[in-house]
Protein backbone atom coordinates (compact mmCIF):
# COMPACT_ATOMS: atom_id res chain seq x y z
CA UNK A 1 0.00 0.00 0.00
CA UNK A 2 2.62 2.11 0.71
CA UNK A 3 3.62 2.14 -2.72
CA UNK A 4 0.59 3.74 -4.09
CA UNK A 5 -0.11 6.10 -0.77
CA UNK A 6 3.47 7.85 -1.75
CA UNK A 7 2.45 7.80 -5.31
CA UNK A 8 -0.23 9.74 -4.61
CA UNK A 9 1.84 11.71 -2.60
CA UNK A 10 4.34 12.83 -4.52
CA UNK A 11 2.03 13.68 -7.74
CA UNK A 12 0.04 15.95 -4.99
CA UNK A 13 3.71 17.29 -4.33
CA UNK A 14 4.86 17.76 -7.98
CA UNK A 15 1.48 19.78 -8.52
CA UNK A 16 2.00 22.18 -6.08
CA UNK A 17 5.75 22.83 -6.29
CA UNK A 18 5.77 23.65 -10.11
CA UNK A 19 8.54 21.76 -10.89
CA UNK A 20 9.75 23.83 -14.18
CA UNK A 21 10.52 19.70 -15.41
CA UNK A 22 7.19 18.58 -14.67
CA UNK A 23 5.69 21.57 -16.45
CA UNK A 24 7.97 21.60 -19.62
CA UNK A 25 6.96 17.43 -19.94
CA UNK A 26 3.15 18.31 -19.71
CA UNK A 27 3.60 21.23 -21.91
CA UNK A 28 5.56 19.13 -24.57
CA UNK A 29 3.27 16.78 -24.43
CA UNK A 30 -0.39 18.67 -25.04
CA UNK A 31 1.36 20.47 -27.22
CA UNK A 32 2.41 18.26 -29.33
CA UNK A 33 -0.62 15.59 -29.01
CA UNK A 34 -2.93 18.77 -29.63
CA UNK A 35 -1.13 19.54 -32.69
CA UNK A 36 -0.78 15.75 -34.07
CA UNK A 37 -4.83 15.43 -33.47
CA UNK A 38 -5.19 18.58 -35.47
CA UNK A 39 -3.16 17.42 -38.47
CA UNK A 40 -4.72 13.88 -38.34
CA UNK A 41 -8.45 15.65 -37.97
CA UNK A 42 -7.73 17.78 -40.87
CA UNK A 43 -6.96 14.72 -42.88
CA UNK A 44 -9.20 11.66 -40.87
CA UNK A 45 -12.25 13.28 -40.61
CA UNK A 46 -12.51 14.42 -44.80
CA UNK A 47 -11.13 10.87 -45.57
CA UNK A 48 -13.83 9.40 -43.06
CA UNK A 49 -17.24 11.46 -43.91
CA UNK A 50 -15.98 10.23 -47.87
CA UNK A 51 -15.70 6.84 -47.44
CA UNK A 52 -18.57 6.58 -44.87
CA UNK A 53 -20.89 8.53 -47.73
CA UNK A 54 -20.27 7.20 -50.74
CA UNK A 55 -20.07 3.57 -52.38
CA UNK A 56 -17.68 2.52 -54.57
CA UNK A 57 -15.55 -0.46 -54.94
CA UNK A 58 -13.30 -1.28 -52.75
CA UNK A 59 -14.27 0.77 -49.90
CA UNK A 60 -14.65 -2.71 -47.73
CA UNK A 61 -11.06 -3.37 -47.94
CA UNK A 62 -10.16 0.39 -47.12
CA UNK A 63 -12.70 -0.19 -44.38
CA UNK A 64 -10.78 -3.18 -43.43
CA UNK A 65 -7.39 -1.26 -43.61
CA UNK A 66 -8.28 1.01 -41.36
CA UNK A 67 -9.20 -1.27 -39.05
CA UNK A 68 -6.04 -3.03 -38.81
CA UNK A 69 -4.04 0.42 -39.18
CA UNK A 70 -5.66 1.00 -35.47
CA UNK A 71 -3.53 -1.97 -34.28
CA UNK A 72 -0.64 -0.61 -35.42
CA UNK A 73 2.04 -0.64 -33.51
CA UNK A 74 3.35 2.58 -31.64
CA UNK A 75 7.14 1.53 -32.43
CA UNK A 76 6.42 0.28 -35.56
CA UNK A 77 5.56 4.01 -36.60
CA UNK A 78 8.04 5.28 -34.99
CA UNK A 79 10.82 3.16 -36.79
CA UNK A 80 9.21 3.89 -40.15
CA UNK A 81 8.86 7.34 -39.58
CA UNK A 82 12.82 7.25 -37.77
CA UNK A 83 13.69 5.95 -40.93
CA UNK A 84 12.60 8.67 -43.02
CA UNK A 85 13.77 10.95 -40.93
CA UNK A 86 17.35 9.79 -39.89
CA UNK A 87 20.12 11.81 -41.64
CA UNK A 88 20.21 8.62 -43.77
CA UNK A 89 17.71 8.59 -44.75
CA UNK A 90 15.34 10.34 -47.70
CA UNK A 91 14.14 13.64 -45.41
CA UNK A 92 17.31 13.60 -43.41
CA UNK A 93 18.41 17.11 -44.72
CA UNK A 94 15.62 18.69 -42.94
CA UNK A 95 17.13 17.64 -39.50
CA UNK A 96 13.94 16.82 -38.09
CA UNK A 97 14.96 13.81 -35.96
CA UNK A 98 14.71 14.33 -31.76
CA UNK A 99 12.42 17.36 -32.14
CA UNK A 100 9.18 18.12 -31.49
CA UNK A 101 8.43 18.31 -35.13
CA UNK A 102 9.31 15.05 -35.68
CA UNK A 103 6.66 13.63 -32.80
CA UNK A 104 4.57 15.72 -34.33
CA UNK A 105 4.81 13.68 -37.64
CA UNK A 106 4.12 10.08 -35.47
CA UNK A 107 1.74 11.21 -33.75
CA UNK A 108 -0.52 11.93 -36.64
CA UNK A 109 0.18 9.28 -38.61
CA UNK A 110 -0.74 7.38 -35.77
CA UNK A 111 -3.98 8.96 -34.95
CA UNK A 112 -5.25 9.47 -38.40
CA UNK A 113 -6.78 5.89 -38.96
CA UNK A 114 -8.41 6.16 -35.53
CA UNK A 115 -9.85 9.30 -36.44
CA UNK A 116 -10.95 8.04 -40.00
CA UNK A 117 -12.20 4.86 -39.07
CA UNK A 118 -14.80 6.42 -36.14
CA UNK A 119 -15.73 8.93 -38.34
CA UNK A 120 -16.46 6.06 -41.38
CA UNK A 121 -18.76 4.55 -38.45
CA UNK A 122 -20.26 7.28 -37.46
CA UNK A 123 -21.24 8.29 -40.96
CA UNK A 124 -22.41 5.05 -42.06
CA UNK A 125 -24.45 5.20 -38.58
CA UNK A 126 -26.38 8.42 -39.67
CA UNK A 127 -29.59 8.23 -41.49
CA UNK A 128 -28.94 7.34 -44.99
CA UNK A 129 -31.91 9.74 -46.01
CA UNK A 130 -30.12 12.79 -45.24
CA UNK A 131 -27.82 13.38 -48.36
CA UNK A 132 -30.70 12.70 -50.54
CA UNK A 133 -33.32 14.64 -48.60
CA UNK A 134 -30.88 17.77 -48.70
CA UNK A 135 -30.15 16.79 -52.44
CA UNK A 136 -34.16 17.07 -53.23
CA UNK A 137 -34.63 20.39 -51.08
CA UNK A 138 -31.71 21.74 -53.73
CA UNK A 139 -28.96 21.67 -51.89
CA UNK A 140 -25.25 20.88 -53.97
CA UNK A 141 -23.35 17.89 -53.05
CA UNK A 142 -21.13 19.74 -50.75
CA UNK A 143 -23.45 21.74 -48.96
CA UNK A 144 -25.47 18.19 -48.20
CA UNK A 145 -22.45 16.89 -47.21
CA UNK A 146 -21.70 19.69 -44.82
CA UNK A 147 -25.43 19.23 -43.28
CA UNK A 148 -24.29 15.31 -42.76
CA UNK A 149 -21.32 16.29 -41.20
CA UNK A 150 -23.36 18.53 -38.68
CA UNK A 151 -25.99 16.02 -37.99
CA UNK A 152 -23.22 13.02 -37.53
CA UNK A 153 -21.07 15.93 -35.40
CA UNK A 154 -20.83 14.21 -31.82
CA UNK A 155 -19.60 10.84 -33.54
CA UNK A 156 -17.12 12.77 -35.23
CA UNK A 157 -16.09 14.44 -32.02
CA UNK A 158 -15.59 11.29 -30.48
CA UNK A 159 -13.36 9.97 -33.33
CA UNK A 160 -11.18 13.43 -32.52
CA UNK A 161 -11.00 12.66 -28.89
CA UNK A 162 -10.07 8.80 -29.39
CA UNK A 163 -7.34 9.62 -31.47
CA UNK A 164 -6.28 12.21 -29.01
CA UNK A 165 -6.56 9.57 -26.20
CA UNK A 166 -4.32 7.65 -28.34
CA UNK A 167 -1.77 10.04 -29.13
CA UNK A 168 -0.96 11.99 -26.00
CA UNK A 169 -1.23 8.03 -24.04
CA UNK A 170 1.57 6.57 -26.21
CA UNK A 171 5.40 6.41 -25.36
CA UNK A 172 7.01 4.58 -28.51
CA UNK A 173 7.07 7.30 -31.01
CA UNK A 174 7.96 10.09 -28.62
CA UNK A 175 11.02 8.11 -27.03
CA UNK A 176 11.89 7.22 -30.89
CA UNK A 177 11.55 10.45 -32.83
CA UNK A 178 12.13 12.30 -29.98
CA UNK A 179 14.49 11.21 -27.85
CA UNK A 180 13.22 11.92 -24.37
CA UNK A 181 15.40 14.97 -24.81
CA UNK A 182 15.17 17.09 -21.60
CA UNK A 183 12.85 20.25 -21.31
CA UNK A 184 12.17 19.45 -25.70
CA UNK A 185 11.13 16.47 -26.38
CA UNK A 186 10.18 14.84 -22.73
CA UNK A 187 6.97 14.09 -22.69
CA UNK A 188 5.00 12.97 -19.77
CA UNK A 189 4.94 9.21 -20.87
CA UNK A 190 8.74 9.46 -21.68
CA UNK A 191 9.64 10.63 -18.48
CA UNK A 192 7.72 7.80 -16.61
CA UNK A 193 9.77 5.66 -18.74
CA UNK A 194 12.50 6.63 -18.12
CA UNK A 195 12.07 7.34 -14.28
CA UNK A 196 10.63 3.37 -14.13
CA UNK A 197 14.00 2.53 -15.41
CA UNK A 198 15.83 4.55 -12.86
CA UNK A 199 13.50 2.50 -10.28
CA UNK A 200 11.41 5.29 -9.35
CA UNK A 201 8.33 3.68 -9.36
CA UNK A 202 6.07 5.88 -7.24
CA UNK A 203 7.42 9.57 -9.09
CA UNK A 204 6.50 7.63 -12.37
CA UNK A 205 3.33 6.53 -11.11
CA UNK A 206 2.89 10.15 -9.60
CA UNK A 207 3.57 11.27 -13.31
CA UNK A 208 1.09 9.25 -14.42
CA UNK A 209 -1.44 10.47 -11.79
CA UNK A 210 -0.84 13.79 -13.59
CA UNK A 211 -1.00 12.71 -17.18
CA UNK A 212 -4.65 11.35 -16.07
CA UNK A 213 -5.75 14.77 -14.63
CA UNK A 214 -4.28 16.59 -18.43
CA UNK A 215 -6.70 14.41 -20.09
CA UNK A 216 -9.69 14.64 -17.55
CA UNK A 217 -9.30 18.72 -18.12
CA UNK A 218 -8.84 18.34 -21.80
CA UNK A 219 -11.61 15.77 -22.48
CA UNK A 220 -13.98 18.23 -19.98
CA UNK A 221 -12.67 20.99 -22.56
CA UNK A 222 -13.98 19.01 -25.55
CA UNK A 223 -16.81 18.23 -23.59
CA UNK A 224 -18.27 21.54 -23.33
CA UNK A 225 -17.29 22.32 -26.81
CA UNK A 226 -19.49 19.40 -27.88
CA UNK A 227 -22.40 20.71 -25.52
CA UNK A 228 -22.59 23.84 -26.88
CA UNK B 1 -19.27 31.07 -25.98
CA UNK B 2 -17.96 27.89 -28.70
CA UNK B 3 -16.14 31.05 -30.57
CA UNK B 4 -14.66 32.03 -27.22
CA UNK B 5 -13.74 28.43 -26.42
CA UNK B 6 -12.41 27.97 -30.09
CA UNK B 7 -10.18 30.89 -30.00
CA UNK B 8 -8.81 29.59 -26.57
CA UNK B 9 -7.83 26.40 -28.46
CA UNK B 10 -6.44 28.33 -31.58
CA UNK B 11 -4.49 30.54 -28.98
CA UNK B 12 -2.68 27.68 -26.92
CA UNK B 13 -1.69 25.88 -30.43
CA UNK B 14 -0.27 29.18 -31.64
CA UNK B 15 1.50 29.74 -28.18
CA UNK B 16 2.86 25.95 -28.56
CA UNK B 17 3.64 26.50 -32.09
CA UNK B 18 5.64 29.84 -30.86
CA UNK B 19 7.44 28.32 -27.75
CA UNK B 20 8.97 25.31 -30.05
CA UNK B 21 10.04 27.94 -33.04
CA UNK B 22 12.44 29.66 -30.42
CA UNK B 23 15.50 28.64 -31.99
CA UNK B 24 18.85 28.28 -29.74
CA UNK B 25 21.66 26.33 -31.18
CA UNK B 26 20.91 23.23 -30.67
CA UNK B 27 24.11 20.54 -30.29
CA UNK B 28 22.43 16.66 -30.12
CA UNK B 29 24.80 14.55 -27.96
CA UNK B 30 24.11 11.03 -27.95
CA UNK B 31 25.17 9.18 -24.41
CA UNK B 32 24.82 6.70 -22.62
CA UNK B 33 22.02 6.13 -20.18
CA UNK B 34 24.86 6.39 -16.98
CA UNK B 35 25.58 9.76 -17.47
CA UNK B 36 22.39 10.61 -17.27
CA UNK B 37 21.12 8.62 -14.67
CA UNK B 38 23.55 9.32 -12.12
CA UNK B 39 22.78 12.95 -12.56
CA UNK B 40 26.19 14.63 -13.81
CA UNK B 41 24.42 16.02 -16.73
CA UNK B 42 22.43 18.29 -15.34
CA UNK B 43 25.23 20.15 -13.43
CA UNK B 44 27.87 19.74 -16.06
CA UNK B 45 25.80 20.65 -18.93
CA UNK B 46 24.25 24.23 -17.79
CA UNK B 47 27.48 26.15 -17.41
CA UNK B 48 28.31 25.60 -21.05
CA UNK B 49 24.75 26.05 -22.41
CA UNK B 50 25.18 29.37 -20.48
CA UNK B 51 28.56 30.29 -21.62
CA UNK B 52 27.43 29.49 -25.43
CA UNK B 53 24.26 30.11 -25.55
CA UNK B 54 23.07 27.03 -26.73
CA UNK B 55 20.91 23.97 -25.65
CA UNK B 56 22.63 20.54 -25.54
CA UNK B 57 19.56 18.21 -26.74
CA UNK B 58 21.17 14.75 -24.57
CA UNK B 59 19.51 11.12 -26.22
CA UNK B 60 20.23 8.93 -23.57
CA UNK B 61 21.20 5.60 -25.12
CA UNK B 62 23.14 2.44 -24.65
CA UNK B 63 26.62 2.83 -26.14
CA UNK B 64 25.56 0.64 -29.35
CA UNK B 65 22.89 2.74 -30.38
CA UNK B 66 24.79 6.05 -28.94
CA UNK B 67 27.51 5.23 -31.92
CA UNK B 68 25.01 4.19 -34.29
CA UNK B 69 23.56 7.44 -33.99
CA UNK B 70 26.88 8.96 -34.34
CA UNK B 71 27.24 7.07 -37.61
CA UNK B 72 24.08 8.19 -39.35
CA UNK B 73 24.95 11.56 -38.34
CA UNK B 74 21.57 11.63 -36.56
CA UNK B 75 23.99 13.55 -33.30
CA UNK B 76 27.07 15.55 -33.24
CA UNK B 77 29.19 13.98 -30.91
CA UNK B 78 29.14 10.67 -28.92
CA UNK B 79 29.56 10.45 -24.75
CA UNK B 80 29.66 6.51 -24.44
CA UNK B 81 31.98 4.02 -22.68
CA UNK B 82 33.26 1.21 -24.78
CA UNK B 83 36.56 1.29 -25.60
CA UNK B 84 36.82 -0.67 -28.21
CA UNK B 85 33.53 0.33 -29.90
CA UNK B 86 34.78 3.37 -29.95
CA UNK B 87 37.97 2.62 -31.71
CA UNK B 88 36.46 1.22 -34.52
CA UNK B 89 34.01 3.77 -34.26
CA UNK B 90 37.28 6.08 -34.78
CA UNK B 91 39.23 3.70 -37.60
CA UNK B 92 35.59 3.59 -39.55
CA UNK B 93 36.29 7.39 -40.14
CA UNK B 94 32.67 8.20 -38.11
CA UNK B 95 34.45 10.31 -35.66
CA UNK B 96 37.15 12.53 -35.24
CA UNK B 97 39.08 13.98 -31.70
CA UNK B 98 38.47 11.19 -29.34
CA UNK B 99 39.21 12.46 -25.41
CA UNK B 100 39.23 10.09 -22.34
CA UNK B 101 36.90 11.90 -19.84
CA UNK B 102 36.40 10.20 -16.76
CA UNK B 103 36.17 6.55 -15.65
CA UNK B 104 34.72 4.56 -12.64
CA UNK B 105 34.58 0.37 -12.37
CA UNK B 106 32.05 -2.53 -13.06
CA UNK B 107 31.32 -4.96 -10.09
CA UNK B 108 29.33 -7.88 -10.02
CA UNK B 109 25.95 -7.46 -7.68
CA UNK B 110 24.20 -10.47 -6.40
CA UNK B 111 21.72 -11.37 -3.67
CA UNK B 112 24.05 -10.79 0.28
CA UNK B 113 23.94 -14.94 0.35
CA UNK B 114 25.81 -15.29 -2.79
CA UNK B 115 24.54 -18.56 -3.78
CA UNK B 116 27.40 -19.22 -6.47
CA UNK B 117 29.99 -18.21 -3.62
CA UNK B 118 31.62 -15.47 -6.08
CA UNK B 119 32.86 -13.20 -3.13
CA UNK B 120 35.88 -15.42 -2.60
CA UNK B 121 36.12 -16.35 -6.43
CA UNK B 122 39.29 -14.03 -7.02
CA UNK B 123 39.22 -13.34 -10.49
CA UNK B 124 36.25 -12.16 -12.40
CA UNK B 125 36.19 -15.16 -14.89
CA UNK B 126 36.44 -16.93 -11.83
CA UNK B 127 33.01 -15.73 -10.44
CA UNK B 128 31.80 -16.26 -13.78
CA UNK B 129 32.56 -19.78 -13.94
CA UNK B 130 31.18 -20.19 -10.50
CA UNK B 131 27.86 -18.38 -11.18
CA UNK B 132 27.23 -20.70 -14.91
CA UNK B 133 28.33 -23.87 -12.38
CA UNK B 134 26.00 -23.29 -10.07
CA UNK B 135 23.41 -21.74 -12.74
CA UNK B 136 22.78 -19.10 -10.49
CA UNK B 137 20.22 -16.86 -12.12
CA UNK B 138 22.38 -13.87 -13.91
CA UNK B 139 20.81 -11.11 -15.82
CA UNK B 140 22.49 -10.00 -18.66
CA UNK B 141 22.22 -6.31 -20.22
CA UNK B 142 21.51 -8.17 -23.87
CA UNK B 143 21.10 -4.41 -25.81
CA UNK B 144 25.04 -4.21 -27.18
CA UNK B 145 25.62 -1.25 -24.59
CA UNK B 146 28.50 -0.73 -22.99
CA UNK B 147 28.43 -2.71 -19.93
CA UNK B 148 26.73 -5.61 -21.82
CA UNK B 149 30.40 -5.39 -24.08
CA UNK B 150 32.31 -5.35 -21.14
CA UNK B 151 30.16 -8.49 -20.08
CA UNK B 152 30.92 -10.14 -23.37
CA UNK B 153 34.56 -9.64 -22.88
CA UNK B 154 34.47 -11.36 -19.12
CA UNK B 155 32.46 -14.49 -20.44
CA UNK B 156 34.67 -14.96 -23.64
CA UNK B 157 37.68 -14.67 -20.69
CA UNK B 158 35.85 -17.09 -18.45
CA UNK B 159 35.63 -19.40 -21.59
CA UNK B 160 31.68 -19.73 -21.29
CA UNK B 161 28.95 -19.16 -23.91
CA UNK B 162 26.54 -18.60 -21.27
CA UNK B 163 23.29 -20.43 -21.99
CA UNK B 164 20.44 -21.97 -20.42
CA UNK B 165 17.14 -20.97 -18.48
CA UNK B 166 19.70 -18.92 -15.47
CA UNK B 167 20.94 -16.81 -17.95
CA UNK B 168 18.34 -13.71 -18.38
CA UNK B 169 18.56 -11.52 -21.26
CA UNK B 170 16.93 -8.53 -20.53
CA UNK B 171 17.39 -5.83 -23.56
CA UNK B 172 17.30 -3.18 -21.40
CA UNK B 173 19.03 -0.24 -19.47
CA UNK B 174 21.07 -0.97 -16.35
CA UNK B 175 18.18 0.43 -14.07
CA UNK B 176 15.71 -1.92 -15.13
CA UNK B 177 18.61 -4.73 -15.18
CA UNK B 178 19.43 -3.94 -11.31
CA UNK B 179 15.63 -3.97 -10.59
CA UNK B 180 15.44 -7.36 -12.64
CA UNK B 181 18.45 -9.04 -10.74
CA UNK B 182 17.08 -8.03 -7.15
CA UNK B 183 13.85 -9.41 -8.28
CA UNK B 184 14.78 -12.39 -9.69
CA UNK B 185 17.47 -12.76 -6.58
CA UNK B 186 20.31 -13.01 -9.60
CA UNK B 187 24.02 -11.41 -9.82
CA UNK B 188 24.34 -9.06 -12.58
CA UNK B 189 27.41 -6.84 -13.97
CA UNK B 190 26.92 -2.87 -13.57
CA UNK B 191 28.74 0.11 -13.39
CA UNK B 192 29.36 1.25 -9.79
CA UNK B 193 27.77 4.64 -10.33
CA UNK B 194 24.29 3.10 -11.55
CA UNK B 195 24.73 0.76 -8.56
CA UNK B 196 25.40 3.63 -6.03
CA UNK B 197 22.35 5.32 -6.74
CA UNK B 198 20.13 1.83 -6.53
CA UNK B 199 21.46 0.54 -3.22
CA UNK B 200 20.01 0.41 -0.19
CA UNK B 201 16.35 2.80 -1.28
CA UNK B 202 15.99 0.20 -4.22
CA UNK B 203 17.80 -2.85 -4.39
CA UNK B 204 19.09 -4.51 -1.66
CA UNK B 205 21.67 -6.57 -3.67
CA UNK B 206 25.13 -6.48 -2.47
CA UNK B 207 28.53 -5.50 -4.59
CA UNK B 208 29.96 -9.17 -4.00
CA UNK B 209 33.16 -8.88 -6.78
CA UNK B 210 35.14 -5.62 -7.71
CA UNK B 211 37.99 -3.90 -7.96
CA UNK B 212 39.60 -5.87 -11.01
CA UNK B 213 42.03 -4.14 -13.72
CA UNK B 214 39.95 -6.15 -16.35
CA UNK B 215 36.39 -3.79 -14.91
CA UNK B 216 37.99 -0.76 -15.34
CA UNK B 217 35.38 1.43 -17.23
CA UNK B 218 36.95 4.52 -18.80
CA UNK B 219 34.57 6.86 -20.85
CA UNK B 220 35.33 9.45 -24.20
CA UNK B 221 34.05 11.71 -26.25
CA UNK B 222 34.12 12.28 -29.58
CA UNK B 223 32.94 14.58 -32.42
CA UNK B 224 31.23 13.12 -35.49
CA UNK B 225 33.39 13.39 -38.44
CA UNK B 226 32.45 16.39 -40.34
CA UNK B 227 33.52 15.04 -43.65
CA UNK B 228 31.23 12.55 -43.31
CA UNK B 229 28.39 14.74 -42.22
CA UNK B 230 28.63 18.12 -43.55
CA UNK B 231 25.50 18.98 -41.79
CA UNK B 232 27.35 18.01 -37.78
CA UNK B 233 27.89 21.18 -35.68
CA UNK B 234 31.59 20.23 -35.76
CA UNK B 235 32.55 23.61 -34.06
CA UNK B 236 30.26 23.63 -31.59
CA UNK B 237 30.92 20.03 -30.70
CA UNK B 238 34.73 21.04 -30.52
CA UNK B 239 33.87 23.72 -27.92
CA UNK B 240 31.95 21.31 -25.92
CA UNK B 241 34.77 18.50 -26.06
CA UNK B 242 36.95 21.44 -24.98
CA UNK B 243 35.11 22.18 -21.85
CA UNK B 244 34.28 18.83 -20.39
CA UNK B 245 38.32 17.59 -20.93
CA UNK B 246 39.45 21.11 -19.56
CA UNK B 247 39.82 22.22 -16.08
CA UNK B 248 36.15 23.41 -15.76
CA UNK B 249 34.31 20.02 -17.05
CA UNK B 250 36.87 17.97 -14.77
CA UNK B 251 36.46 20.43 -12.15
CA UNK B 252 32.66 19.49 -11.87
CA UNK B 253 32.90 15.50 -13.13
CA UNK B 254 35.12 15.52 -9.72
CA UNK B 255 33.40 17.14 -7.28
CA UNK B 256 30.25 15.40 -8.34
CA UNK B 257 28.57 13.36 -5.55
CA UNK B 258 25.40 11.02 -5.59
CA UNK B 259 24.43 9.66 -2.22
CA UNK B 260 27.64 11.63 -1.11
CA UNK B 261 29.75 9.01 -2.94
CA UNK B 262 31.51 10.32 -6.11
CA UNK B 263 30.78 8.63 -9.67
CA UNK B 264 32.84 9.17 -11.77
CA UNK B 265 36.87 10.04 -11.46
CA UNK B 266 38.86 11.69 -13.90
CA UNK B 267 42.28 10.67 -15.10
CA UNK B 268 45.52 12.15 -12.88
CA UNK B 269 47.33 14.14 -16.02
Amino acid sequence: MDFFTESFRSAFELITANDPEVISAVTVSVSVSLWSTLFASIIGIPAGVAVGAYQFPGKRGIVTLLNTLMALPTVVVGLGVYGVLSRQGPMGELGLLFTPQAMIIGQTLLAIPIIAHNTVSAVTGANPCIIPTAMTLGAGPLQSMIKLVSEVRFGIMAAVIAGLGRVIAEVGVAMILGGNIRGHTRTMTTAIAMETGKGEFAFGLALGIILMGIALIINLFLNTLQQR
Amino acid sequence: MKTTLSITLVFVLLLSLYSSAIAEERLKMSTTTSTQDSGLLKVLLPPFEKNNNCRVDVIAVGTGQALKLGEAGDVDLVFVHARKLEDKFMTDGFGVNRRDVMYNDFVIIGPQNDPAGIAKAGSSAKALQMIAAKESNFISRGDKSGTHTKEKELWQAARISPKGRWYIEAGQGMGPVITMATERRGYTLTDRGTYNAFKNQKTDLKILYQGEKGLFNPYGIMAVNPKKHPHVKYDLAMRFIEYVTGPEGLKIIAQYKAHGEPVFFIFKK
